[in-house]
């Protein structure tokens, strides 16, 4: 949680809602995005950012943070969303999420964006440098912790098995992964491009510790993170969050699933009102 | 297939070196281990250097860091992909990592960590990578012919040559003064000590001309300068006198120097490298010279654009045109 929050804080269903207002408002400017996972993965960035880990918005490299590392770039535009809501990136911004000169390329680099750690997209990275930093913090003796979020697919990559191996063998508490399991790669269903079930008892025999959970039921994800953290034992820990791509917009859910999905021009308008009216219900 | 040249009468068979084998010439003078001492004494005053590797520690001189520092040696597994992420990291968070692995293995397996999570981020990685160029006789898998085309094609990356012991151990703290990743190529084991004659200084980013000549130039790097350097002295003999420029660091290329020493008319300029013949210090050299107007007869010395063969490196040398006695008969060759 920032350390400068207040007492009367928004909830984080309220977060989780602002994180989903703030990605479809960057979908409209573009006319494109990759919003459908934008809008799974709210729910989880909501209990990282307001709920887990420890950052100071005006100081975005402030030495004893909480490191997030997004592997997945294509992601960005849900992790810009929650560095907005996160006071990290100005809300102003926003209007110029993907447009040249902008601090907000559709694709996530560190070298660009305030709070973004990594230069994500080509999938596979993001668990490797996390390695990295986990035994970096070790050596400094730094209680921050390292997070990083992929998706499913980047299972399929081979790198991303070293680095669970590497992780538990140099046993890093620090280091805690989240996975989105969201089941939808490029070219379709991630389980029939390579299929990765069991999961649990994958992780587990590489000597992670698992929480597996419905990455869209806030009080759920709170609980993850909360047993995540607090594990004593000293190895890697890493959440398995099953998403709903679109989750928030009714008629994004039911669109049929594609890695990138179409929204019509008019139709950014219909999807924030959606928001808004599910959030009232 | 490949064609199986039968060993010359008289000679002595040779055998292929074996993976902690040196490039050294029987006799020459040598140095053990330059980069790994040289690696100890940057370490003492720099708590910041760590050391990584991806199960080649032994065969790339960093055991002996890992001995003096056990608690900075981090063993990475034979994860190539994990060792130059995990160099990243190490980095983010303050630290400047020695990752080293094999030159083969840096350049084609783990090319696109390197340059996303490292060269893109501009991190304070050094790559030192033993088996450079073709200095193993285990085939392609182990011979490094296109890694400096791969490193120079890469923003942000300084890329360095170096011919021998004493270059190396000057290489170390140079590269560490340098804010931003490196990829040197290593020199490991019983390394060849030649510049200490030639009273010569290592400075990043700049060609040194090792020895002067009226008829030809060779401009050269890492143990080409070595090759060109006991070339000229054998064409010494037959009245050919032959000038040394010596280009360790391959990028960014002293124009300044090259450009100065190509003017100068009347010369045969040959550029020699330890590298394939594309996308190297003779591509590189020859674009420089056709940007500035500057046409000298120009060949090259390098390695063919074809796999090479297996087998014992003086042979492959011979073979393939870079042993001394080949440099020097291609460039009277030249000269006819």
């Amino acid at each position: 949680m920032s350390t400068s929050s207040l007492v009367n804080a928004p909830s984080l269903s309220q977060r989780a809602r602002n994180i989903r207002r703030n990605a479809l408002r960057m979908g409209e400017v573009q006319g494109q995005g990759y919003i459908a996972q934008a809008l799974d993965i709210s729910d989880v960035l909501a209990v990282a950012y307001f709920h887990a880990m420890r950052y100071r918005p005006e100081e975005p490299t402030w030495e004893d943070r909480d490191r997030f590392l997004l592997s997945n770039g294509h992601y960005a535009i849900a992790l810009y969303a929650a560095l907005i809501e996160a006071g990290i990136i100005p809300e102003v911004e926003l209007e110029t999420y993907g447009f040249d000169e902008s601090r907000l390329p559709m694709s996530g680099m560190a070298s660009y964006t305030p709070g973004m750690e990594m230069s994500g997209g080509s999938l596979g990275l993001g668990l490797s440098i996390a390695v990295g930093m986990g035994l970096g913090l070790k050596r400094k003796g730094s209680k921050s912790r390292v997070f990083t979020l992929f998706s499913d697919g980047e299972l399929d990559e081979g790198s991303k098995w070293e680095a669970m191996m590497s992780a538990a063998h140099h046993k890093l508490d620090n280091l805690i992964a989240i996975i989105d399991v969201n089941n939808q790669q490029a070219d379709g269903p991630s389980k029939q491009m390579m299929g990765f079930e069991p999961l649990v008892d994958k992780l587990e025999a590489f000597g992670w510790f698992v929480r597996r959970v419905d990455g869209n039921d806030l009080d759920a994800v709170v609980v993850a993170f909360d047993a995540t953290i607090s594990h004593p034992e000293p190895q890697p820990r890493i959440i398995v969050a099953d998403t709903v791509m679109g989750k928030g917009v009714p008629f994004l859910e039911h669109r049929e699933k594609n890695h990138f999905i179409r929204v019509e021009a008019h139709e950014w308008k219909l999807a924030l009102a959606e928001l808004d009216a599910g959030d009232r219900s | 297939m490949k064609s199986v040249t039968s060993a010359t009468p008289g000679k002595p068979r040779l055998t292929t070196s074996a993976m902690i084998a040196s490039i050294a010439a029987e006799g020459q003078k040598t140095k053990p281990a330059p980069f790994g001492h040289a690696l100890v004494e940057l370490a003492r005053s720099r708590p910041e250097v760590v050391g990584l590797t991806a199960d080649l520690g032994k065969y790339t001189d960093l055991h002996i860091f890992a001995k003096e520092f056990p608690d900075r040696y981090y063993q990475m597994g034979m994860a190539e992909q994990l060792l130059y992420g995990a160099a990243s990291g190490m980095a983010g968070e303050g630290f400047m990592p020695f990752a080293t692995t094999y030159a083969v293995f840096a350049s084609r397996r783990a090319y696109d960590f390197i340059h996303q999570t490292i060269a893109e981020e501009d991190r304070n990685v050094k790559i030192v990578c033993a088996l450079p160029g073709l200095t193993s006789g285990y085939g392609p898998s182990h011979q490094a012919a296109e890694d400096l085309a791969l490193f120079r094609a890469m923003p942000n990356m300084t890329v360095i040559d170096p011919c021998d012991a004493h270059e190396i151990e000057q290489i170390v703290p140079a590269i560490a003064a340098h804010h931003g990743p490196v990829y040197m190529r290593l020199l490991r084991g019983q390394v060849p000590l030649v510049l200490d004659e030639y009273n010569y200084q290592f400075r990043l980013g700049k060609a040194s001309l090792i020895r002067n000549g009226r008829d030809v130039l060779i401009i050269s790097s890492g143990i080409m300068t070595m090759r060109a350097l006991e070339a000229a002295k054998e064409l010494a003999g037959d009245s050919v006198d032959v000038a040394v420029l010596h280009v360790p660091t391959i990028k960014p290329l002293d124009h300044e120097a090259i450009l100065r020493e190509a003017r100068k008319p009347g010369r045969l300029v040959v550029v020699a490298e330890n590298h394939t013949i594309i996308g190297g210090l003779g591509e590189a050299v020859a674009a420089l010279l056709m940007r500035s107007d500057v046409h000298p007869v120009f060949r090259q010395i390098a390695l063919p654009d074809e796999f090479l063969a297996a087998g014992a490196l003086p042979t492959l040398h011979d073979r393939y045109g870079i042993s001394t006695a080949e440099v020097a008969r291609q460039i009277k060759g030249w000269l006819r």
